[in-house]
């Protein structure tokens, strides 16, 4: 079950011809694809398109109805192979994946794909996570199109456009038998509006009627001699027929006046930034309406020479807004250019940045200063002349904190680096090789735990120049998540084979939690529709691991603690591995409070703990924190004035996990933490029986209090 | 230029002004996207275009996170909106935590010519500030200065506070500062439409967004918001107020002793740390630390720095933290009763769990003086010792058992004068307060800041001993500085740098640049 439920939401994607659809652009694109006559669908999560495969999965019912398949794919390059079934039939599919990394990963199948070409439509929507909120390393999926000769639309980030593209890449996959990706940004995939919808349409041919009528075609094969010619099909053919589709269905766009000096060109993606920055600039209405002609390039891969140098001729200047690196469409444009008669100047990275986001700012600079340089005279005055002084603001850069991501409240994985950690201060620093996911988080403060990350699964794999062993094993982490997507054949399968003398820790929280909590193999919830609970034990041993630990209760920092000893330290000298099992605890909160609450309302009896601080124990040193992190563990200063330093304190939020209870202990802190059960609707005996302890140590305590001075506090 | 173009500079769009540009900045987990659903609906209900964008991600695991909506009143076609804020171009900022109000001004998102910030002036901690060893807490009264600099109109209070008093979560707090504010042209019964068609959690929405509009309204027809608690206010003692009881011959000696302390230079210093001396002994002890601070407040030179350090850091020198000292605290009346307000578990039988895990040397330090000496001198006997004893216990204090071997230990209070640890403590003490002494009469302003570096002694086991280790390395140095006249500046230093890093790598460090211009000669050599 993922984080976020889109049960109710799915329902308007039943909606027909006639009816305006409101929500995100990911829920757009999911109705799009069934009002084209979509045959299978599938993908794998991670930002920004994790809701798209939530939308999905949520969605199953309503694909069933309409025969259309769904997949929860083992990885990118699984979902991309999927994408095999509209080689020989004419079914459109469409997957989806992150870019630029999941891309990556599907890149071998995308390859193939691309050089046998398609027969039914075949797109890919990725989720170009680039620029603010990225959680990967910068780069753009375009050179992934440009190698392997698909096609890359990016469409104007507005609902009408995005619904409207997913069936254009449809029919230019179909009219050039070649596979579309189409790209979304990640503010497009969140992005709310509206657009009218049309009704859904099953399949021509379900998959269901392919299976019965196999067909086949050999030179579709990736092998010579026919490989060599899906080369010069790709060039010869299908080039020139997505060329000449595009400019019969126009997929690019022209707005503004027809002809000018100036002209600017962007990517559709780019489209509405660049609006707002001609706006500012008084070059555009709220509409649109642009005073400077724009060529919007909808489909950034193939470029069109015929648009491209109609559109350039009589103009004497071209800004080019092209956001990433390097600039590929400045260069295919820059050739064309060269090899035409046209006298035109085409500005594009010698007015922008190469690199990095183009935010407001930068696109009102560059644009700014490609008008400046062509007609100064269009500019307003202020822009030529700022005259209004900006005012100037105390520097905040050293009193505001960074506030990177980190681990929930409660996580099961926060013990698991805290045990790491002390075993460290124990043994020395290890080296320490993280992966993709939650866990990644490890190797920020407090913990400080690991540093290369080399893709998705891929920890102990990263590991493995150090698989020799030596005066202290390497450790390496891998998730649950990414032990299934890849981990298992290469980072533990390569473990095994080359007898690594090093050990993995497989991070284990029941879901692909970092990417929204989807479900996969080793979940142990029940799915109706996949088969969960395939323990990653047995996998491990069915693969030939032979030393396997597997702690059911990570919270319990003292053991953990040992079973790194144990490993860093064994003589056994084959691969080492520990699975550390609890449950995400955001989806474990999700799922178990409204049903304790509803539980308590009926009488039922419950213990609730939660944990706390006796303040006057805590000495503020905040060893605790640094080996927690937890957002509800936080300091607070006292009114004591005899304390300088804040102490610790635990809030509402906490959820009982137990963390700062056993840190305490295993790491020999302080006495300060306690943990407090409330128990809801106690039996009548337990009651009396409490009443009657509180009432003994009540007597106690005035007891003590009777002989000696008393100082207490109260609020005025 | 021979331009076809028919273009002449023009101003912007008028209609363009009718674009409201909202960004909210939160910090994962605030329910920021509630809020911008709840703004986008009530947009649409009052017909306008609207269009919210988010950025999702890693970044909703407890890091700061953004939203931002654009809307206009309908108009021929849908305006082009962009999908992401830009500096200088922000209508409205909404900020749920103060640094989150902080980095929106620093990331130009709130101008004069425009902005109404609202921001909500309580702090959730980034880890940075709550991982130092001393106190890391960046400071608000900035912020809230850029604050009124930067913004046309600041709405500025705690709302999280006002949302839990309602119990509610900020985010209807925020909405109902936001409607207060004015600053959107629709009437309030909009917004509340807004919240009920949510339909989750209805009444303490409502609650909380009319508590904060009604704040909000004040804020906007008076002048700025009281400042929020600052530190300064909540350690004044205008907010509580000491009440003292006990057996009557003990009370008369205790008004003495309470007068004794008024008449010091630091009156409330010296009365805080009487109280804490004698909470955590008896009155005798009381007696001694007066006799301490006494020594000190004679000698100050009328500011009260002297007498005021003395008295603050005499008194958690002598209050220790042995296994007396906390098994006292937790079996207090006062801290049950604490406890089961905190939890709110009113009439609920509350279960507690304490963790301790006593060491051997915490336990051996309890026996008489002479007895823990003869058995620490045996390292293999104190070995045997910890193997048997040392490790983690859970005890369940709302049980009897539980309750009363923490009650048995507390009472060892009478006899702890004669335990090994007071000895070590009192060594410990007088060792600290005859440098102070000595160094008074050289340097005055050195001597104020050793007696402060006490604060770097803390913590339990391992935390203590590098603490007492720090505080050592500290007052070694004490010998090369003494003649300085910046001695007392060059030991805040150190003491900071103690303060700044677990290790006490950064101490070091500085020790090293100490040294190296205070003893040139052994550096040469």
């Amino acid at each position: 079950m993922a984080e976020r439920s889109f049960k109710k939401e799915v329902e308007h994607l039943r909606a027909g011809s006639g009816e305006t659809f409101t929500g995100e652009g990911i829920l757009a694109i999911t109705k799009a694809l069934l009002e084209n006559g979509v045959g299978y669908v599938g993908g794998y999560q991670g930002a920004p398109i994790s809701h798209l495969m939530d939308v999905l999965a949520d969605a199953e019912e309503l694909l069933g109805e309409l025969d259309v398949r769904f997949e929860a794919n083992a990885s990118e390059a699984a979902a991309a192979a999927m994408l095999a079934a509209s080689v020989h039939y004419p079914i459109r599919g469409a997957v989806t994946f992150k870019g630029s990394v999941g891309v990556n990963v599907a890149s071998d199948a995308l390859a193939n794909l691309s050089s046998s070409g398609v027969n039914g439509g075949a797109v890919v929507i990725v989720g170009e996570d680039y620029g603010e909120g990225s959680s990967i390393m910068q780069e753009r999926s375009h050179a992934f199109a440009m190698k392997s000769q698909f096609w890359l639309m990016d469409p104007r980030p507005n609902l009408p456009s995005i619904v409207q593209s997913v069936g254009q890449s449809f029919e230019l996959s179909e009219a050039s038998n070649t596979p579309v990706m189409l790209m979304v940004r990640i503010r497009s995939c969140h992005v709310t509006g509206s657009f009218e919808c049309s009704d859904n349409k099953r399949p021509a041919l379900t998959v269901k009627d392919a299976l019965a009528n196999p067909q086949r075609d050999w030179n579709r094969v990736v092998l010579p001699p026919m490989s060599f010619a899906h080369e010069q099909d790709k060039v010869n053919t299908r080039w020139p027929k997505a060329q000449q589709h595009i400019i019969d269905q126009q997929l690019n766009e022209f707005f503004g006046p027809k002809t000018g000096d100036l002209g600017l060109i962007c990517q559709g993606g780019m489209y509405n930034g660049v609006i707002r920055a001609l706006q500012r600039l008084g070059l555009a209405d709220i509409y649109g309406n642009t005073d400077i002609p724009l060529y919007c390039l909808n489909v950034t891969y193939p470029l069109v020479d015929q648009e491209f140098l109609q559109f350039s001729k009589g103009k004497k200047g071209l800004l080019l807004i092209e956001e990433g690196q390097p600039e590929f469409i400045e260069q295919g444009f820059s050739t064309m250019l060269l090899r035409s008669d046209l006298k035109v100047k085409l500005h594009g990275k010698d007015v922008f940045p190469m690199a990095g986001e183009y935010t407001g700012q930068v696109l009102l600079d560059g644009i700014t200063a490609f008008v400046k340089q062509h007609a100064p005279d269009l500019l307003p005055g202020q822009m030529r002349a700022p005259n209004q002084m900006a005012p100037s603001l105390p520097d905040l850069s050293q009193t505001v904190p960074s506030r990177p991501p980190g681990f929930c409240t409660g996580c099961p994985e926060r013990p698991i680096f805290a045990a790491l950690k002390l075993a460290q201060q124990e043994l020395g620093e290890h080296q320490i090789s993280a992966d993709i996911g939650c866990h990644l988080f490890a190797s920020l403060p407090p913990f400080d735990i690991g540093g290369a990350t080399m893709g998705y699964g891929l920890g102990p794999a990263s590991n493995a120049a150090f698989d020799g062993g030596g005066e202290r094993r390497a450790i390496s982490i891998i998730g649950d998540g990414g032990f299934w997507h890849n981990g298992l054949s290469s980072s533990i399968g390569n473990m095994v084979f080359n007898k690594a003398d090093s050990v993995a820790v497989v991070v284990d929280n029941y879901y692909s939690a970092a990417t929204g909590g989807q479900d996969i193999l080793s979940s142990r919830a029940d799915n109706p529709t996949k088969s969960t609970k395939n323990p990653i034990t047995k996998a491990l041993r069915g693969v030939g691991v032979e030393w396997v630990r597997q702690i059911d209760h990570t919270y319990d920092v003292t053991k953990m603690r040992a079973i790194f000893h144990e490993a860093l330290t064994t003589d056994y000298d084959g691969p080492k591995v520990i699975v550390a099992s609890s449950e995400c605890m955001l989806n474990r909160q999700r799922r178990e409070k409204p049903q304790r609450n509803q539980m308590i309302r009926l009488g039922a009896r419950m213990e609730v703990p939660r944990f706390g601080v006796d303040e006057d124990i805590c000495t503020g040193d905040h060893a605790c924190i640094r080996l927690s992190g937890c957002p509800s563990l936080s300091v607070k200063h006292l009114s004591d004035p005899l304390r300088d330093d804040p102490v610790a304190s635990i809030d509402q939020s906490c959820v009982g996990c137990g963390n700062c209870g056993e840190v305490a202990d295993a790491a020999v802190l302080c006495p300060s933490f306690y943990r407090a059960d409330v128990v809801h609707n106690p039996t009548r005996i337990e009651a009396w029986w409490a009443g009657l302890t509180a009432r003994l140590i009540s007597w106690l305590q005035d007891r003590r209090m009777a002989g000696q001075i008393q100082f207490s506090e109260i609020a005025r | 230029m021979n331009t076809p173009l028919e273009l002449r500079p023009t101003l912007p769009d008028e209609r363009l002004n009718s674009v409201i540009k909202i960004a909210i900045l939160a910090v994962g987990g605030q329910g920021g996207g509630v809020l911008t659903s709840w703004i986008e609906s009530l947009a649409r209900n009052q017909g306008y275009a609207a269009q919210a964008t988010s950025v999702a991600g890693v970044a909703q695991r407890t890091g700061a996170t953004i939203y931002y909506i654009e809307m206009a009143p309908l108009g021929s076609a849908m305006p082009v909106f962009s999908l992401a804020p830009a500096a200088g171009d922000i209508d409205i900022m909404i900020a749920a935590e103060m640094m989150e109000a902080g980095r929106a001004i620093m990331r130009g998102f709130v101008t004069p010519d425009r902005t109404t910030l609202i921001a909500s002036t309580h702090r959730t901690l980034a880890l940075s500030e709550k991982m130092a060893p001393g106190d890391g807490i960046a400071s608000s009264d900035e912020v809230r200065a850029a604050a009124e600099i930067a913004a046309d109109q600041l709405i500025l209070f705690d709302m999280e506070q006002l949302a839990i008093d309602n119990g509610s979560v900020i985010s209807s707090a925020l909405f109902g500062a936001l409607a207060g504010s004015g600053a959107l042209p629709f009437a309030r019964a909009g917004f509340e439409e807004a919240i009920r068609a949510s339909g989750k959690g209805v009444d303490a929405s409502l609650r909380a967004f009319g508590a904060a509009y009604a704040r909000a309204q004040s804020d906007t027809d008076a002048a700025p918001a009281a400042s929020p608690v600052t530190r300064a206010e909540q350690s004044g003692e205008q907010i509580t107020s000491q009440i003292t009881s006990g057996p009557k011959d003990l009370l008369k000696q205790w008004q003495e002793f309470e007068d004794e302390a008024r008449s010091l230079p630091c009156p409330q210093m010296a009365l805080s740390g009487l109280r804490k001396v004698v909470g955590f002994q008896d009155l005798a002890y009381g007696r001694s630390y007066l006799d301490h601070i006494s020594t000190f407040a004679q000698q100050d030179q009328g500011d009260g720095r002297l007498a005021e350090a003395a008295a603050k850091h005499i008194a958690n020198a002598m209050c220790y933290d042995d296994i007396i000292r906390v098994a006292d605290l937790k079996t207090r009346k006062a801290r049950f009763l604490r406890i089961h307000t905190e939890m709110a578990s009113g009439e609920k039988p509350v279960q507690l769990t304490e963790f301790f895990h006593p060491r051997g040397e915490e336990i051996i330090s309890l026996l008489p003086a002479s007895l823990g000496a003869w058995i620490e001198a045996r390292p293999r006997l104190a070995a045997w010792i910890d193997r048997r004893l040392n490790r983690g216990r859970r005890i369940r204090t709302h049980r009897l058992r539980g309750f009363v071997l923490l009650y048995v230990i507390a009472g060892l209070r009478r006899t702890r004068r004669r335990s090994l640890r007071h000895r070590v403590e009192q060594a410990h003490l007088h060792a600290w307060l005859t440098l102070c002494h000595e160094t008074l009469p050289q340097n005055y302003e050195c001597a104020i800041e050793l007696l402060q570096c006490r604060r770097l002694i803390k913590g339990y086991s391992d935390t203590h001993a590098r603490g007492l280790s720090k505080f050592a390395r500290i007052m070694a140095v004490v010998p090369a500085l003494i003649d300085r006249d910046d001695a007392g500046q060059w030991i805040a230093r150190l003491r900071e740098a103690a303060l700044g890093d677990e290790d006490g790598t950064d101490l070091d460090g500085a020790i090293k640049t100490v040294m190296s211009f205070a003893h040139p000669a052994a550096q040469a050599s």
